[in-house]
């Protein structure tokens, strides 16, 4: 289990303005950084989609049992561009692949990814399928691995919990989307021709070597 | 009714009856059925339909036999399963074509669900349809190279032809299958294919059927039809399914569902399979109800393999049935007024009640949702200790209560009402040609429930009724759903006061256990309909062919049907009416 640093920080640092003990329960002397993270990481934006059975997971993580509402990802949003994280539950397919990476494109930054399950960390089961990506990653980045077939509501919280540990400590001043020329062009988009054609790939490999 | 049901062997009698009006067209095929000349199909098809009463087509699929067996040469098969829409067993009808080129008679014309069957077939077999109006790829796309289900056809990462795999036993080290592919993914093109001289037509042959509609209307004041795209990214389409529509204003005109997005390859990985490790995988195929897969599953290898289950075994089996059916029909009204606007109140309601039968679950099997606990020749654990008690309150208190809050909520309220009767009525004969099922056809009015059908496992010791309705319409539809769940519930209450004492397992099933060589179709009623498991055995450990009929997919058959005259905001009430898991649709 992560430990999660929850409170806002008092300061004992001498070198900072002095809080008046009669203000003291009223005022939080803290980095920027931290009180900048620490409301990011609470109202995160689920993106809602779900590949497969992981979705079903997901969606009873998001109901009165578990109750999502409590780490503030009470709606998830439809559209991408309001989303933040991209939570991938399921197999992803050769088919499907070009929407996945369209979508993870169209989040707003900063966006984080969490690879719900064994399909979407390794093609899980169905690696072998002709159909099927053996592992998100082969596209996006993923933030947190979340093992299981399908994982458990509870498994889910804590990749959540471990991702909202990574947020607190991302210093701002050095994260490659606050910069000025952060701006990042995407990931190629797939598109389907007689299997599915990974434009890195084709750039990457003469083409003598891939008609072995 | 009884009576219809004893006709349990049709086979013979098909048989001689065709022998007579067609003199030639048939022969016994190797294991079960009839063998029909390819120039005969279309007749004989109609024959069946129309003058011996074979109105349900449930499935049409293809094998490949590369090697000529004892009887036949070398050959692709058709395989055909039909029955009576009254009851009773199935017809088997196989056509036989030729390996280099092979084209078969379609029987769309006959039976308009053959329709969607046969693009399966054509996308995964490459069998050729000759007459099918839209013979296009279903689960794979427009320009893919090849057909993956022929026994010739290797995948990328590919090892070897049956599992257990040499490799990994008893000390081989087990090779990464990206350190075995030459590019080191799951991908590979043709060698004399480039990147640059070519022209994507997946996306464009989506749009085909649509485009030559196009345009004016044809009425006084004229307005254009636009084709619009849903999907696969969606929030009302229940996972990644895709539906193109063309729009005459806001009425549909025309609908089509583009399937496949996830297409996981499941009968490919499972002739790859032992016999019992395909059981897990079969938890995966509609992920909301996995026990009622596991039944299907076992109930068709139980027949080749002729296990008998003990009765206790039996009991379990019903009870987690019963139990997975109330739930998905709790979770498919939840997600309906999900779709219709209710947004998240009815879901949470729903998915209680679920979270509360999936704890049953996991207490029996050890999962929540992807149980894996039914063995061939029963079941893989006893109940444990303080379920029935558990089980009891469920059945006896909390749930017919629940039941009947849904009902008022829903069937009562006016705004369900408004969005739901008259929409999408569908006629009992049109639901039997496109091969619809469960609650979808039973809402029509055609009491047909596999159940009572052709019962199988203890069905036929419980007192139950079949839940019927009338118009067809969505209303209908979540009517017969509510009915059943109180069905459903009469059961429990009867196998869980009668649940004997005994062995759960007839004897235990290795995992690489032989199946004798013959094929089997075996069926059940799951929560969305009929669940049908088609498997051919060569007499070895893994299945020679797999193929599985799912309810979602042949119910998907007829979405475009009903959507035509309808709104665009009705599409995705009738989508969720029909209930589908993509996981079953596109397998």
């Amino acid at each position: 289990m992560v430990e999660e640093d929850n409170t806002l920080m008092t300061t004992e640092n001498s070198s900072l303005p002095q809080v008046p003990p009669e203000l003291q329960d009223n005022v939080r002397l803290m980095p920027w950084d931290k009180l900048y993270n620490w409301s990011r990481k609470r109202s995160m934006w689920p993106l809602f989609t779900g590949l497969a059975c992981c979705a079903i997971e997901f969606i009873a993580a998001a109901a009165s049992r578990f109750d999502m509402g409590r780490y503030g990802m009470d709606i998830a949003r439809a559209s991408p561009r309001q989303a933040d994280l991209f939570i991938i539950s399921g197999t992803m397919t050769k088919k499907m692949a070009p929407q996945v990476v369209r979508l993870y494109n169209q989040m707003a930054e900063p966006k984080y990814v969490i690879a719900l399950g064994a399909c979407a960390i390794s093609g899980g089961p169905f690696k072998d399928g002709y159909n099927v990506i053996s592992g998100v990653d082969k596209f996006l980045p993923v933030d947190v691995y979340v093992p299981g077939c399908p994982p458990r509501p509870e498994a889910l919280y804590n990749a959540i919990l471990t991702l909202h540990a990574k947020i607190t400590n991302e210093p701002i001043s050095s994260l490659r989307w606050y910069q000025k020329d952060g701006e990042d062009e995407g990931i190629p988009v797939p598109v389907l021709g007689p299997d599915m054609v990974d434009w890195r790939l084709m750039y990457k490999v003469p083409p003598l070597e891939r008609s072995k | 009714m009884a009576e219809e049901i004893l006709i349990s062997q049709p086979t013979t009698e098909a048989l001689s009856t065709l022998e007579q009006h067609f003199p030639g067209a048939a022969q016994p095929a190797e294991y079960e059925g009839i063998v029909i000349a390819p120039g005969h199909l279309g007749k004989v098809a109609s024959f069946l339909r129309d003058q011996l009463g074979y109105d349900y087509l449930s499935l049409v699929t293809g094998v490949d036999y590369p090697e000529a067996t004892a009887q036949f040469p070398a050959r692709f098969e058709t395989t055909y399963h039909l029955f009576r829409s009254k009851g009773g067993g199935p017809l088997v009808l196989h056509v036989h074509a030729n390996r280099d080129d092979p084209v078969v008679p379609s029987v769309v014309g006959v039976w308009p669900g053959a329709s969607v069957h046969e693009r399966e077939t054509w996308d995964l077999m490459g069998i050729r349809f000759e007459g099918h109006p839209d013979l296009r790829r279903i689960l794979l796309w427009e320009g893919y190279e090849g057909h993956p289900l022929r026994k010739d056809w290797h995948e990328v990462y590919y090892e070897e032809e049956k599992k257990p795999f040499s490799s990994r036993h008893p000390e081989g080290r087990p090779v990464q299958a990206e350190e075995r592919a030459p590019l080191g993914c799951n991908l590979r093109y043709p060698p004399d294919w480039s990147p640059d001289s070519w022209e994507p037509q997946a996306e464009m042959r989506v749009y085909a059927p649509m485009d030559e509609h196009v345009g004016d209307n044809g009425r006084s004041m004229p307005t254009d039809q636009v084709v619009i795209n849903f999907g696969p990214q969606h929030p009302s389409t229940h996972g990644v399914l895709r539906m193109v529509a063309r729009l005459d204003g806001e009425t549909i005109q025309q609908l089509e569902p583009v399937l496949g997005y996830l297409h996981r390859c499941h009968e490919k990985i499972g002739e790859r399979n032992t016999w019992l490790a395909n059981m897990p995988f079969t938890d995966r195929l509609d992920y909301v109800c996995s026990m009622s897969n596991n039944f299907g599953y076992a109930v068709a290898v139980e027949k080749l393999m002729g296990v008998e289950v003990p009765e206790r075994a039996e009991y379990i089996r019903v009870i987690m049935a019963e139990l997975t059916r109330i739930m998905n029909h709790f979770v498919s009204i939840g997600f309906f007024t999900n779709d219709i606007g209710v947004y998240l109140t009815f879901m949470l309601y729903a998915l209680e009640e679920r979270e509360l039968i999936i704890d049953l679950f996991e207490m029996a099997s050890g999962s929540r949702m992807m149980c894996n606990y039914f063995r061939f020749g029963g079941v893989a654990r006893d109940l444990p200790e303080g379920w029935l008690s558990v089980a009891k309150e469920l059945v006896y208190e909390r749930i017919p209560r629940r039941v009947e809050e849904f009902e008022k909520l829903c069937l009562e309220n006016e705004v369900f009402r408004a969005r739901t009767i008259g929409v999408s009525a569908l006629p009992a004969d049109v639901a039997v040609a496109y091969g619809c099922t469960g609650p979808l056809l039973r809402a029509c009015g055609v009491p047909y429930d596999v159940r009572r059908a052709e019962p199988y496992s203890i069905y036929d010791e419980f007192d139950w009724d079949v839940a019927v309705g009338h118009n067809g319409d969505i209303y209908d539809r979540f009517k017969v759903r509510l009915e059943e769940m109180r069905q459903s519930l009469r059961i429990l209450r009867q196998a869980l006061e009668r649940l004997p004492d005994g062995p759960i397992q007839s004897k235990k099933v290795q995992a690489t256990a032989k199946v004798p060589a013959g094929e089997a179709y075996g069926r059940v009623e799951a929560p969305k309909g009929e669940l049908g498991f088609y498997v051919v055995s060569d007499g070895t450990a893994n299945p020679y062919r797999y193929r599985i009929r799912t309810p979602s997919f042949a119910n998907l058959g007829v979405l475009g049907k009903i959507s035509r005259g309808h709104l665009v905001a009705d599409v995705v009430a009738i989508l969720a009416s029909i209930d589908i898991t993509l996981g079953e649709v596109d397998r």
